[in-house]
């Protein structure tokens, strides 16, 4: 029925993989060249041309999964592939180098390779995990739906403050007007707030609506009779705004770590690619 | 005394009464709008119309082809005039009573008329109800509103609760002060998306609205600011709105009723029941004619046809009907040398299901359907096709086979194919042609058509359905013959979704065949009620409590509309004796359901899931698309692929629809068993499809969103069609053009309209569905009912 790319056709690209690894490096022990092992023997340039190849292959999953209609098989089934195959780029590469590292082109080469693989890796990862621990964290909802009920809850606030004294009426609503959420990567990464409240006259930090509900509890120990009521609602629905903030801003944050490492992968594959070819012009051109 | 009065001057009245006109026959045309073609009128503007059926040819004084509303409205307008048509607007016909000859015609105004021929042709879309209050029909009130951009800086009152009020209210809020006037506390009646709009203008005050408020009366102020005050009663005593116009959205009131009040006769109360006419569009009442959408032919060219034709039909004359040639031409290859009224003739004497059918219903039936002539052993649809037409010999023999032992003969007169058409599922035999036979394939719309309006056909379809379906399920080996008196005591139910077909602890006097619809089955635990599993169409329920003991250890309910087939005890006992290895059977499946309840009984999370997916309508799904938000990242690819695939807009929307668990449903069609959509497309243009069995909107759609309205999920969108995608090439290397999958909003060409689109399952696309192929993690799949229990059961 369904199943996540991992488990795409019973694994299938996992034990291809696996093989081609199993393979590689049985070639390897097995292999005994006049020099020491590096790219430039029998085995190293078969190691490299496959090593090669399959970059090309990778990098061309970025048409393969925008070509919707005479793509061949199915999206899962090349990301799974993608991901396997990806994988043992790192053993049959670095047999291919015969452990032979230096400052040049070659290594250049090497390490932008194993950059691209890594931050894959994490990507598999953040894309196994982000999706469920979102869904969780807003109980099936969608951001859509939250941000609704921030403004459901906003216009809550506004209506019950409407009656009560001038300086709440300041207070929340600058804290509603001045709340931020989302903005560069980095604050969506590190989830920075900064939201800022003012407070008779002077506008302060408002992270997390802290500095808002401790004025607001301050506010409803002096405030009396009816006027005290009314605050303790306010209060009350604040809080609740402030928890819906959490999510979306922590729903944010993941959002980020889950697509982060595509500003890595995809720039970086593209250095390969240059690298990759700089490394073979000049293995034909010095050699 | 006039010689014939045309009612409606709808494109079945004009042509009419231009016909009229033209031969020199006194006459009126009798419209109760102040416009000719009040439908029209109200298309949208700009609308391309379509004149479908492209092989029909037009007969008419008057020009019709393809084009703007516009265009087309003006044509007609120059066309009656230039013929001399004697046209009357602001006529509403009250009343008509009178025989052939003497017909005497009431408006609503009191005048009445004298005819001796009465043409009515009035179309479905009744006239708009009024206020009913003093001062109604001051120009100061509108029952339409064709652009809310017309009035500025207005005071209005927009009266009614409905999904048109609140648009118009809406639209008119943009630049004026607007007030709604509701009679009850809610909007109840509106659409989701409408009442969240209606709702927060009235927060945000842009409207102001009236609950529990009717209108009193309505008072025109001379020479003020305002044009009249609108007087209204609220539940704390009485109000006053100053105001430039009221717009009264109340609906319309069906004309059914009114055209009954005439005298003519409709065969049952079936909603869609057309009245029964002869083949010269003459009702029940001589000299009383019926045109157009009112008799049952949804389409512009159809209704002008036919209004040439009862004119010369009024006159004597004898003229063959505009659709001849194309009959000519069906009945072509057929070896009889007789003309059309005599095969079709000659095709209702041979076929017994089709006798009690009237000529002009059978005319048009035989224009729907397709007179095939199959080489001997060729296979006339397979089992498990998709199929859901409906067939009859007219000419030798099929051979029907159920499975590799049961094959049947079928002679000429007798029909097949039958059950999927009544089930709406896959095809349960595959049917072979015999020697020199001749068969009638008769679309599904068609004779559901014809259902609905003919008793007789009604009951010939219900009674063969259950024998040929115990036969099937129960008594394989039977033949018919000995089966019949069985089936005589089996009963037909239907059921409303949620209604308990039986309940847990009742005593089991009878098994339950679903014959279309599905069903869920649930069991009393701690106080709830678990559902345990899912039951499709064409299966047996209630089995379980006859085999063995005599209570029902489960509660079934109707998951959607449901119908069944009941036999009761003594009747399964006759059937346990008659057929051997049946027992066996049914104790296997009931074994297997055992185990299957036993294993959902102690999840109530997997039951709330079955609930869920039940609400959602997946009770009458054949294959629908959801997603596991636990793998889902939310890429959209499966939206532009969707996009990509269909004319840059796409089919489903991933974001929208409700998500349980982790299961979300997308706003996307289900391919349904009986599709709501499908019942109302006047150029039958919603079809279904071979294998896939997928529901598709072919390119004949004239725009008419009747589609829209009437799928239950809101799958369906109208759209225009928009260019192809860009190279990819062109965008990744020079970052030129769009980006694949973004669909460009730009139009093709210029007549371009908007029409009905939805999912159709990739049918044109190798590889099947586009957004699951394009899912890069897993998580969109597609879904038949049958899969349902397994997904449930893997989500524990
Ligand atoms: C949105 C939409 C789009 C469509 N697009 C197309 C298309 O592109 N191509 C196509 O072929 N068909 C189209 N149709 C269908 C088409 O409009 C109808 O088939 C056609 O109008 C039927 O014609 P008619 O003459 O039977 O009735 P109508 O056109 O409905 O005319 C009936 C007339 O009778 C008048 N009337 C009603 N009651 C009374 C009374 N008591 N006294 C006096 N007069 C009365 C009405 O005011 C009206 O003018 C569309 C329908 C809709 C709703
Ligand atoms: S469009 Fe709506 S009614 Fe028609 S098959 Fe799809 S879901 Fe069902
Ligand atoms: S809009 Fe829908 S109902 Fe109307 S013609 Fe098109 S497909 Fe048929």
């Amino acid at each position: 029925m369904h199943t996540s790319f991992l488990s795409h056709a019973g694994g299938r690209y996992f034990w291809l993989a696996l093989v081609l690894i199993i393979a590689c490096c049985t070639a390897y022990l097995l292999d005994e060249p006049h020099q020491a092992p590096n790219g430039g023997t029998w085995l190293g340039y078969t190691l490299g041309t496959m090593g090669a190849l399959l970059i090309l292959w990778l990098l061309y999953l970025g048409r393969r999964k925008r070509n919707f209609i005479q793509g061949w098989g199915t999206v899962r089934g090349w990301v799974s592939a993608h991901v396997y195959l990806g994988g043992s780029l790192l053993v049959v590469a670095t047999l291919h180098s015969g452990f032979q590292f230096g400052i040049n082109i070659h290594t250049l080469a090497y390490v932008l390779m194993c950059l691209v693989i890594f931050s894959g890796g994490y990507g598999v990862w953040a894309y196994v995990t982000y999706p469920a621990a979102r869904n969780e964290l807003k109980r099936s909802q969608t951001l859509d739906d939250i941000f609704m009920q921030l403004e459901d809850a906003d216009g809550q606030l506004k209506r019950e403050i409407g009656s009560l004294a001038a300086d709440i009426r300041g207070v929340v609503t600058s804290a509603i007007e001045r709340t931020e959420v989302g903005g560069s990567l980095w604050a969506q990464l590190a989830a920075v707030d900064h939201s800022k409240v003012i407070i008779d006259g002077v506008v302060h930090a408002n992270p997390d609506q802290v500095k808002v509900v401790s004025w607001l509890v301050q506010r409803l120990t002096i405030a009396e009779g009816a006027e005290s009521k009314k605050l303790a609602g306010v209060v009350r629905d604040y809080g609740a705004r402030q928890k819906l903030l959490r999510v979306i801003r922590a729903d944010i944050r993941f959002n980020g770590l889950q697509e982060v490492w595509l500003y890595l992968h995809v720039p970086l594959s593209f250095g390969l690619l240059a690298a990759l070819i700089a490394h073979i012009v000049s293995v034909f051109i010095y050699w | 005394m006039l010689e014939v009065a045309v009612i409606g001057a709808g494109p079945g009245g004009l042509s009419a009464a231009a016909r009229c006109a033209e031969l020199g026959v006194d006459h009126v045309l009798l419209e109760s709008s102040p416009k000719i073609a009040s439908t029209i009128q109200k298309y949208q503007k700009g609308k391309h119309v379509m004149a479908e059926p492209g092989i029909l040819p037009l007969r008419s004084p008057i020009e019709f082809d393809a084009g703007k509303r516009e265009e087309i409205l003006d044509n007609w307008e120059t066309g009656i005039k230039a013929v001399g048509v004697k046209i009357r607007y602001g006529a509403e016909v009250k009343s008509i009573t009178g025989e052939q000859g003497n017909f005497v015609i009431t408006l609503t105004n009191g005048e009445s008329l004298e005819a001796r021929h009465v043409i009515l042709g009035i179309g479905l879309q009744g006239n708009p109800r009024q206020l009913g209050v003093p001062g109604d029909q001051a120009d100061v009130i509108q029952y339409t509103l064709d652009d809310p951009d017309e009035y500025k800086n207005e005071t209005i009152a927009v009266v009614g609760a409905g999904d048109a009020a609140i648009e118009n209210a809406i639209a008119l809020a943009n630049h004026n002060k607007v007030f709604i006037i509701n009679r009850k506390d809610e909007f109840a009646r509106a659409k989701e998306g409408n009442l969240n709009l209606m709702m927060a203008a009235i927060d945000a005050g842009t409207i102001e609205c009236f609950y529990n408020s009717a209108p009193a009366a309505v008072e025109l102020l001379e020479g003020q600011e305002f044009r009249a005050n609108l007087q209204l009663k609220t539940s704390t005593g009485e109000a006053n709105i100053p105001l430039h116009r009221i717009i009264a959205r109340l609906g319309a009131i069906p004309p059914r009723s009114l055209v009954e009040s005439f005298g003519i006769e409709f065969p049952n109360s079936d909603q869609n029941a057309i009245p029964a006419l002869t083949s010269q569009y003459e009702s029940n009442i001589k000299g009383m004619y019926v045109i157009g959408a009112l008799g049952g032919y949804p389409l512009i060219k159809q209704a002008m046809n036919q209004g040439y034709e009862v004119v010369e039909y009024i006159l004597g004359h004898d003229v063959k009907p505009a659709d001849h040639d194309l009959l000519a031409n069906k009945f072509n290859g057929l070896p009889y040398d007789l003309d059309v009224d005599g095969v079709l003739a000659l095709m209702q004497e041979r076929i017994p299901v089709f006798a009690g059918v009237n000529a002009l219903q059978f005319r048009e039936l035989m224009l729907d359907s397709k007179v095939l002539a199959p080489a001997k052993g060729a296979a006339i649809f397979q089992k498990n096709d998709y199929t859901n037409t409906f067939f009859t010999i007219l000419e030798g023999s099929v051979d029907i086979e159920i499975n590799a032992q049961l094959r049947i003969s079928s002679g000429v007169g007798s029909f097949f194919g039958e059950m999927s058409l009544m089930s709406g599922r896959r095809r349960s035999a595959t049917v072979y042609a015999g020697d020199q036979c001749v068969v009638i394939e008769t679309p599904r719309r068609s004779m559901i058509k014809l259902i609905a309006s003919v008793e007789a056909v009604k009951r010939v379809l219900d009674e063969t359905f259950i024998v040929r379906t115990i036969q099937q399920k129960f008594a394989p080996n039977t033949p018919i013959a000995e089966l019949q008196p069985i089936a005589a005591r089996a009963k037909i139910h239907q059921y409303q979704p949620r209604e308990v077909i039986f309940q847990e602890g009742d005593e089991a006097d009878t098994l339950h065949f679903i014959r279309n619809g599905s069903v869920t089955v649930s069991t009393f635990i701690d106080g709830r009620d678990v559902v345990m599993s899912y039951v499709p169409a064409n299966t047996p329920i209630g089995e379980m409590a006859l085999l063995g003991n005599t209570t029902r250890t489960a509660t079934v309910t109707a998951a959607v509309k449901t119908e069944t087939i009941s036999i009761d005890k003594a009747s399964f006992n006759l059937l346990l004796e008659r057929s051997s290895g049946l027992k066996e059977r049914l104790q296997a499946l009931v074994q297997e359901r055992h185990a299957q309840n036993v294993a959902l009984q102690s999840n109530t999370e997997s039951s709330d899931l079955l609930s869920f997916l039940m609400g959602q309508g997946l009770g009458e799904a054949t294959d629908v698309l959801l997603i596991d938000e636990d793998i889902c990242v939310g890429c959209d690819f499966c939206e532009a692929a969707c996009a990509a695939t269909h004319n840059g807009t796409s089919r489903l929307n991933r974001k929208a629809g409700p998500t349980f668990a982790h299961i979300h449903v997308p706003t996307s069609c289900r391919h349904c068993e009986d599709p709501s959509c499908m019942k109302d497309c006047p150029p039958d243009a919603i079809q279904r499809g071979g294998l896939g069995g997928e529901v598709f909107i072919g390119d004949n759609c004239i725009g008419c969103g009747n589609c829209e309205r009437n799928c239950p999920y809101g799958v369906i969108q109208m759209a225009y069609k928009t260019e192809a995608p860009d190279s990819y090439w062109r965008w990744m290397l020079f970052g030129l053009g769009q980006k694949p999958g973004k669909g460009k909003a730009a139009v093709v060409g210029e007549s371009s309209f908007k029409q009905a689109v939805k999912c159709d399952m990739c049918k044109d696309q190798h590889g099947g569905p586009a957004c699951v192929r394009a899912c890069p993690t897993g998580a969109a799949m597609r879904l038949s009912p049958e899969e349902f229990v397994d997904l449930v059961n893997v989500v524990r």
